[in-house]
């Protein structure tokens, strides 16, 4: 028997007993972390990667992220692509219909920061997290593949610090930032 | 604008009461619109009465952002413009500006604008082959057309850096030479790709779903094609031989030898098997005009970091996977754009959307929808 804060680690890794204390909030979290449903909010460029990440060779599925057309039944939405000022309604009111908890992925500069339209434009919203709380921030234009897949491991590691007491966090779970990730023996 | 659900009709039946059309949103966020289009639908039960895209969900200036850029500057912007083939219009882009500063290309330049240009033609044939299949259906034609699609890619990156986003041709030429390997990797790919080309067109071409979903929807006859403007595989799925590669050859285009496939009846079937059979085509080309490239400069000599060409103005087009894709330039003697203007094919044939859709079940609109094969980027700009 264990009792347990970090429930991930002792079921991933095997070593549970036939019983497990537990407290709700982290196991709560290690079943929302591994089953991300995923809204895929594309609208440009950034979608084709977000496609691509989906598919044969990069094949987030195996992360337990699946991409799913409908905000009542997803988790994460990812934003990948350029926001304007015509789409900006929809993705707040989509994002809006998203049964809590939920999360937001900005996908690419333009979601993070309007990216190569920041400037001389009139059309474009600079970064989604003008509209929406955005959880993880992903560079790249377009990201790739991996890069989406490590910013859904990224939210997977943010989720388990989640408390279902609102505004409070978990301690001693938190790991981000990782830098240098070679050699940290997990 | 709203749903205008005021002008739908309504209409008086025998048995007393009245019937009302139904007018259904479809989009901007829809797996099947192909990006952010939005398809405003008015139903008779499940019959298409009348189908109106919306457009302007990813209108990003990039024709004002054009002005306060130099001409250099202006190549990465045209990247994001037709998102699925973005060496199309770096290239249409570069054209227009060589002819405008009158800029000589070097041979061994045009030669790798025609392989990558090729490349990029099956990749984003692929795209719209694989989800057409999605569309109706058939989602492991997608997975199996993206693995082909993935390849091509995979090139790419090798050969500049980038997955999606080029900013390869440059005015004057490209912007670097071939990578050690490079063209024997591709060859082989060419090999390969014929034979999943075989098994796709038995797989998905072949099915009596597919044709069941394809065949006889959205009839586009040749005289409208020609009528709306229409250009590329839409075209050309209905009869129209009209291809710029052949009709109005640019570039090295005249040394090669291809064919320009032609469908009969101008449904989604057509259109679909068309860009199936131009893949076939493009590798032929690639093979041919690596057989006749030479050693020689990528870059013409003396461009300068600064363009200012004379005033005037330049249009150019050339025949991207969507159809013919032109750029004007205005000049007005400073080293930035005065106007540019893209002449969008994408946007020309999702003109054809209102006419192909009625009359057809609701679920056949974005089968047709598919078949226009529309990237939004290019869309609205």
């Amino acid at each position: 028997m264990a009792i347990v804060d970090r429930l991930g680690e002792k079921l991933d890794g095997g070593r549970g007993g036939s019983v497990i204390l537990t407290s709700v909030d982290a196991l709560l979290d290690y079943c929302r972390g591994k089953s991300l449903w995923a809204m895929p909010m594309g609208t440009a460029c950034c979608a084709m990667e977000l496609i691509a990440a989906s598919f044969s060779k990069f094949d987030f599925d195996r992360h337990g992220t699946i991409p799913f057309f409908d905000p009542r039944h997803t988790d994460v939405m990812i934003v990948a692509g350029t926001i304007t000022h015509k789409m900006a309604p929809v993705i707040k009111r989509l994002y809006e219909q998203m049964a809590d908890p939920k999360w937001v992925i900005a996908m690419g500069n333009c979601a993070v920061s309007g990216g190569i339209f920041y400037y001389d434009t009139y059309s474009v919203v600079r970064g989604v997290d003008e509209i929406l709380p955005v959880d993880v921030h992903i560079a790249g234009c377009p990201p790739r593949p991996e890069s989406l897949q490590d910013g859904v491991l990224r939210l997977r590691e943010i989720i388990a610090t989640e408390s279902i007491a609102p505004g409070h966090k978990r301690k001693g779970a938190f790991t981000l930032p990782r830098d240098a990730a070679e050699g940290d023996g997990e | 604008m709203g749903l205008d659900v005021e002008s739908r009709r309504v209409v008086e039946v025998e048995e007393g009461g009245t019937v009302e059309e139904l007018v259904v949103n479809v989009g901007p966020s829809h797996p099947s619109t192909h990006g952010v289009c939005r398809v405003i639908a008015h139903l008779d039960s499940e019959i298409v009465t009348k189908a109106e895209p919306v457009i302007g969900h990813l209108h990003r200036g990039i024709e004002k952002m054009a002005e306060n850029r130099t001409y250099l500057q202006v190549v990465p912007l045209t990247d994001r413009l037709d998102y699925v083939g973005s060496m199309y219009a770096n290239w249409a882009y570069c054209r227009a500006v060589e002819r405008l500063a009158s800029i000589r290309v070097p041979d061994r330049a045009e030669y790798l604008r025609v392989i990558v240009c090729e490349m990029q033609r099956i990749a984003s044939h692929m795209m719209a082959i694989g989800s057409a299949g999605a569309d109706s259906g058939a989602v492991t034609q997608f997975v199996y057309a993206f693995d082909q699609r993935e390849r091509i890619i995979e090139h790419f990156e090798e050969l500049c850096g980038a997955r999606l986003t080029y900013n390869y041709v440059r005015p004057g030429g490209v912007s670097h030479d071939l990578p050690e390997g490079w063209i024997e990797s591709l060859l082989a790919f060419c090999e390969s790709h014929r034979k999943g080309l075989d098994m796709m067109d038995k797989l998905f071409f072949g099915n009596v779903i597919a044709r069941g979903r394809m065949k006889g929807v959205g009839v586009l006859s040749a005289e409208e094609a020609v009528a709306w403007g229409a250009s590329g595989p839409v075209a050309r799925g209905s009869g129209v031989e009209w291809d710029l590669r052949k009709h109005d050859p640019y570039s090295v285009y005249p040394r090669l030898d291809f064919e320009v496939p032609i469908g009969s009846n101008g449904d989604c079937y057509d259109r679909g098997r068309v860009r199936l059979l131009e893949c076939y085509e493009s590798c032929s080309i690639i093979e041919q005009a690596i057989a006749q490239l030479e050693p020689g400069a990528i870059m013409a000599d003396g461009v300068p970091r600064l363009l200012a060409p004379l005033p005037g103005d330049a249009y150019d087009h050339i025949e991207s996977a969507r159809g013919s894709l032109g750029v004007y330039l205005v000049s007005d003697g400073s080293p930035r754009p005065y106007r540019m203007k893209v002449r969008s094919p994408a946007f020309c044939n999702l003109a054809l959307l209102p006419m192909l859709a009625e009359g057809h079940l609701l679920s056949d609109l974005v089968v047709i929808l598919g078949s226009l094969d529309p990237v939004f980027g290019e869309v609205d700009r």
